[in-house]
């Protein structure tokens, strides 16, 4: 009788010691891009890896999620005589839902899943120690330039995601389905209004800093050697998928 | 000189460092030995600011090392260089990189005085140009820990740390790396700390030993003394005796 109320407290204090930790590793984080030595160029190599090696993926699942989106969309609206709205549904569904969080999702999956095991594996070979011990802040060297890569590399990487989809519903839409080219764009410039677009940067920023901070926290703190790393990489794609979604409810119910 | 008093750290309720009492006397090498697991590696860990004991000091020049923070935290670690048990070499940089780095990052040295001074490390290591831009994974056991003495020497420091230097090298190897711990030795007369339990090679290159037993220095002398000691857990661990090593 004890024994699950137990249990349900126990998780529920890891929970919250877990999410404590993440925000105070967040904010040291992120204190120390104040700090000199300032590693530009690690952050520029960290936006290279994070999301310059991630934009064939997200152009091929944008490209992919456009024309599935504007399939979907065509034989629903046509029962109502409205294809001529497809682009708009198109445009908005990806700016506003689809963009941030499928890019949220495929950089969680390719670039996150790498970050953890980097760090996990510095971990337990003991090169953050060595770093430590080198006076070099293994915060600053290692997790700092990643944090900025992710806020700066997604909202980017969402920007493609958006005019790629976009460009994949045209596909469907326009050349293979028959809708005019002009009904396709005008439509869409006349809803999308500047609110979605700002929306959809907000969403992506959130996105692209829980995802890196996730992938690094897990990496940093892994432990017991090989296995600690394969399991840490596998929390850090589930736990950011949920936190991106469980994040978009939430943005979504505030720009509502 | 180094001197620890009393110094406690748990892990969940298991007591590694039960009051330890040590001290490491200035330019001479001292070795703490001990059974796998028996808390060496923790030890070191405390001295050079990784871990925080629960109670106790550890006194480097007047400064007690678990107390410091900030800048005086950065220059205690700027006087120190730890060889790390795997080598802990970076392994996204190359053989070059991984030695210079200290000097990149904490000097303002001209790229060239840099490659001079890594060169000559190389060199000191026995390791030819070729390996300069190689990756750690591409070395050798024993070429690892060779790099990643050049990387700890290039530092010039005062004081040097070695956690477990020869585990998992073979003997010829073995022999080589404590050679050079002794070479440098001489020529830098570093203050140094290793942990180790290759007997009897370390004794070939101590000063000054201590045997860790359950959490205590239960012996410490110079190596001929530790050798003659007669408390039969320490001649059991120098003998290698089956009953002490799975005790």
């Amino acid at each position: 009788m004890n024994n699950p109320i137990r249990k349900l407290g126990r998780h529920s204090l890891n929970l919250v010691e877990q999410a404590g930790g993440m925000m105070i590793f967040l904010l040291e984080g992120l204190a120390l891009t104040f700090v000199p030595p300032f590693r530009l160029r690690r952050v520029f190599q960290e936006v290279h890896n994070i999301g310059v090696r991630s934009t064939p993926i997200v152009i091929l699942t944008a490209a992919f999620t456009g024309m599935v989106t504007a399939l979907q969309a065509y034989y629903t609206l046509r029962q109502y005589g409205s294809e001529g709205a497809l682009g708009s549904v198109v445009a908005l569904s990806l700016i506003r839902e689809m963009g941030p969080v499928l890019t949220g999702i495929m950089v969680s999956a390719r670039a996150g899943s790498a970050v953890t095991a980097e760090i996990g594996i510095m971990r337990i070979t003991e090169q953050l120690d060595a770093l430590d011990t080198m006076a070099v802040n293994p915060l600053q060297y290692v997790v700092m330039p990643k944090l900025l890569a992710g806020i700066i590399a997604v909202p980017l990487l969402t920007a493609i995601f958006d005019v790629v989809g976009i460009m994949g519903g045209y596909l469907v839409g326009v050349v293979l389905l028959g809708i005019s080219s002009g009904a396709y764009f005008s439509g869409m410039t006349q809803s999308v209004v500047i609110n979605d677009i700002n929306g959809g940067i907000v969403k992506s920023l959130v996105f692209g800093l829980t995802v890196i901070l996730v992938a690094c926290y897990k990496g940093y703190y892994t432990e017991h050697g090989a296995e600690g790393v394969s399991k840490a990489t596998n929390q850090t794609v589930v736990l950011s998928a949920v936190l991106v979604l469980a994040w978009d409810y939430v943005l979504t119910s505030f720009f509502m | 000189m180094i001197k620890i008093s009393n110094l406690v750290k748990s892990f969940g309720g298991n007591k590694v460092l039960d009051g330890i009492n040590l001290e490491m006397p200035a330019g001479k090498i001292t070795v703490v030995i001990g059974k796998s697991g028996v808390g060496k590696s923790v030890l070191l860990k405390h001295i050079v600011g990784l871990l925080k004991p629960d109670s106790g000091q550890i006194m480097v020049d007047g400064q007690d090392i678990p107390r410091l923070r900030g800048r005086s935290l950065r220059e205690f670690k700027l006087r120190m260089a730890v060889l790390f048990q795997g080598g802990a070499l970076f392994d996204s940089l190359n053989v070059f990189e991984n030695i210079a780095f200290p000097l990149r990052e904490k000097t303002r040295l001209p790229e060239k005085e840099i490659a001079d001074r890594v060169r000559l490390r190389l060199e000191q290591m026995s390791l030819t140009a070729e390996v300069e831009t190689k990756f750690p994974d591409e070395l050798s056991g024993g070429m690892k820990k060779r790099v990643a003495l050049a990387r700890a020497m290039i530092q010039e420091p005062e004081i040097m740390f070695f956690d477990e230097p020869v585990t998992g090298l073979d003997p010829p190897m073995t022999n080589t790396v404590f050679h050079l711990i002794s070479k440098t030795h001489e020529d830098s007369g570093y203050t140094a700390l290793m942990v180790s339990h290759d007997i009897p090679e370390v004794f070939a290159v101590a000063h000054h030993v201590a045997m860790l037993h359950k959490g205590r220095i239960i012996a410490a002398g110079t190596p001929q003394e530790i050798q003659g000691n007669p408390d039969p857990v320490v001649q059991s661990f120098i003998r290698g005796e089956v009953d002490f090593l799975e005790d």
